[in-house]
């Protein structure tokens, strides 16, 4: 995994510290414990320790978490963007980290800092750990009252201003199958014809239009940090935008979010009827199954097209990650879920 | 002909230092990737275990279903020409011809079949999840 445009982790303790010094009008900054979290191929998220010697003498170590681009000119939401909505999903009492600084040019990519959450993100050891039976429990339902608190972020918030909006004319649906045909017709190595019967069915049964409100995106296991009570808080706001609320719910139960456990189709953890009632008791819109159905299916095949986007990056040359190489084999699992949720070629299957 | 042992074989061994040397020794991001490595050489072992039978049967199951064509000779050719005859099928499912009636239908079983091979490769243990284990 490449390091933050080649920054080692002593190269980035320095920085970060003298950026923090900057900031906070300090007579020394100590930055320690750096340590990647995750090198995903769009982030980079650093932890580490820094312990601030203010001018009045008060001394203070803060945990905090850098979220950074990974190299120049990543083409997604900026990082003063990410930021921003951040800011106002943490103001709306959506259970988010608590923004810290936004960067400036000393990782030589953009980057901000946010306080660090001590908790679990690997979605494998949330649904098998025994630490987390009892988060489990309640995980559905705790996530159908975050997404109640996200989907009622005021749009009018300034912190929402920059977010992708609907296509003028278009449904938040249209807009968002629009979005990835187009994304899907231009990477695609493959003629995929499972996600061509998927396409022709949502173009078909395209859901009315929705009330707009702030979308997540990307809500889904892999994105929470979760500890032995539950979720503590929702990461990885790159993808928000003003959209249809139910798109959340629909991407929240993709098969390959369950890790295995196919029979909770919420994160592998609870049922839809869960999510739905905690939504609802929680001041959310009143959730139409079929609707969700049409946003889950959409959710599998953009899934499947990220597959294919995270493969190219191998096969571009943009990264020699096993992991993304092989991540190009997983379209056959959406392809399949795609034909389970479609009933297409089951009677004789 | 090389000699023993064969491809298989000797990617057993690669795949067996793997599981049993890298991923119980080494923590953290490079551990995870030589888990990752691992089920790549199990997916590759799969592959070329089936994919002679694999590719005939998805010529076979394109002849029922579009005007039947004689397969190229060789692997590579046959792969190519079998793209482009899935580029044919997703055109006619793009252009309205699968969504409703008898060649729906049986467009629908063929993917399903396609999509069944290609798992049997990449993740057999999302069939046994699924019941459809078999063949």
């Amino acid at each position: 995994m490449p390091t933050i445009a080649s920054v080692t982790p002593d190269e980035a303790s320095e920085k970060l510290g003298a950026f923090l010094q900057r900031e906070h009008a300090a007579k020394k900054v100590r930055v320690e414990n750096m340590r990647l979290l995750t090198g995903g191929a769009s982030r980079q998220t650093w932890s580490f320790d820094a312990t601030v010697e203010h001018a009045d003498g008060r001394s203070e170590t803060l945990a905090l978490v850098a979220r950074a681009d990974p190299r120049v000119g990543v083409n997604t939401m900026s990082r003063e963007t990410e930021y921003r909505v951040l800011q106002a999903a943490y103001d709306a009492g959506v259970p988010v980290p608590r923004m810290h600084l936004l960067g400036d040019d000393s990782l030589g990519v953009p980057f901000f800092l946010m306080d660090h959450v001590e908790g679990e993100t690997i979605a494998r050891r949330i649904l098998r750990d025994d630490q987390y039976a009892e988060g489990r429990k309640v995980m559905a339902s705790q996530l159908g009252e975050i997404a109640a608190a996200i989907h009622r972020v005021p749009l009018d918030t300034p912190g929402l201003a920059k977010l992708p909006q609907t296509e003028l004319g278009l449904t938040p649906a249209e807009t968002e199958l629009a979005r990835i045909e187009a994304t899907y017709r231009s990477i695609t190595l493959d003629p995929h014809p499972a996600y061509e019967l998927a396409f022709r069915w949502l173009k078909r049964n395209v859901p009315p239009q929705s009330d707009l409100t702030l979308v997540h995106g990307d809500y889904r296991m892999g994105n929470l940090i979760v500890g032995p009570e539950g979720v503590r808080s929702v990461l990885d706001w790159e993808l928000a935008h003003i959209g249809d609320p139910m798109e959340d719910f629909g991407f929240l139960c993709v098969r390959s979010w369950r890790f295995g456990n196919d029979h909770l189709p919420v994160g592998g953890v609870g049922q839809r009827e869960e999510l739905y009632a905690a939504y609802e008791r929680a001041g959310g819109r009143k959730v139409d199954p079929q609707v969700q159905r049409w946003w889950e299916i959409l959710g599998n095949l953009r899934w499947g097209i990220i597959c294919i986007m995270q493969a190219r990056a191998y096969l571009d040359g943009l990264s020699k990650s096993v992991e993304l190489a092989t991540i190009g084999r997983r379209t056959a699992e959406t392809e399949w879920e795609l034909m389970e949720l479609l009933g297409a070629g089951s009677e004789q299957g | 002909m090389q000699d023993r042992p064969t491809f298989d074989e000797l990617l057993g061994a690669v795949e067996n230092f793997l599981d049993t040397e890298i991923v119980p020794n080494v923590p953290g991001a490079r551990g995870f990737h030589g888990r990752v490595a691992a089920n790549a050489i199990r997916i590759v072992r799969r592959e070329l275990e089936r994919e002679d039978e694999a590719l005939a049967a998805e010529w076979a199951g394109l002849d029922a279903l579009m005007v039947a064509e004689t397969p190229p000779m060789g692997r590579k050719a046959l792969r190519e020409a079998l793209r482009e005859r899935n580029e044919a099928l997703s055109a006619r499912i793009r252009g309205g011809e699968a969504d409703d009636g008898e060649f729906a239908q049986k467009a629908a079983q063929h993917v399903r079949n396609i999509v069944r091979e290609k798992l049997r490769t990449t993740d057999p243990e999302l069939l046994l999840r699924s019941n459809e284990g078999g063949h």
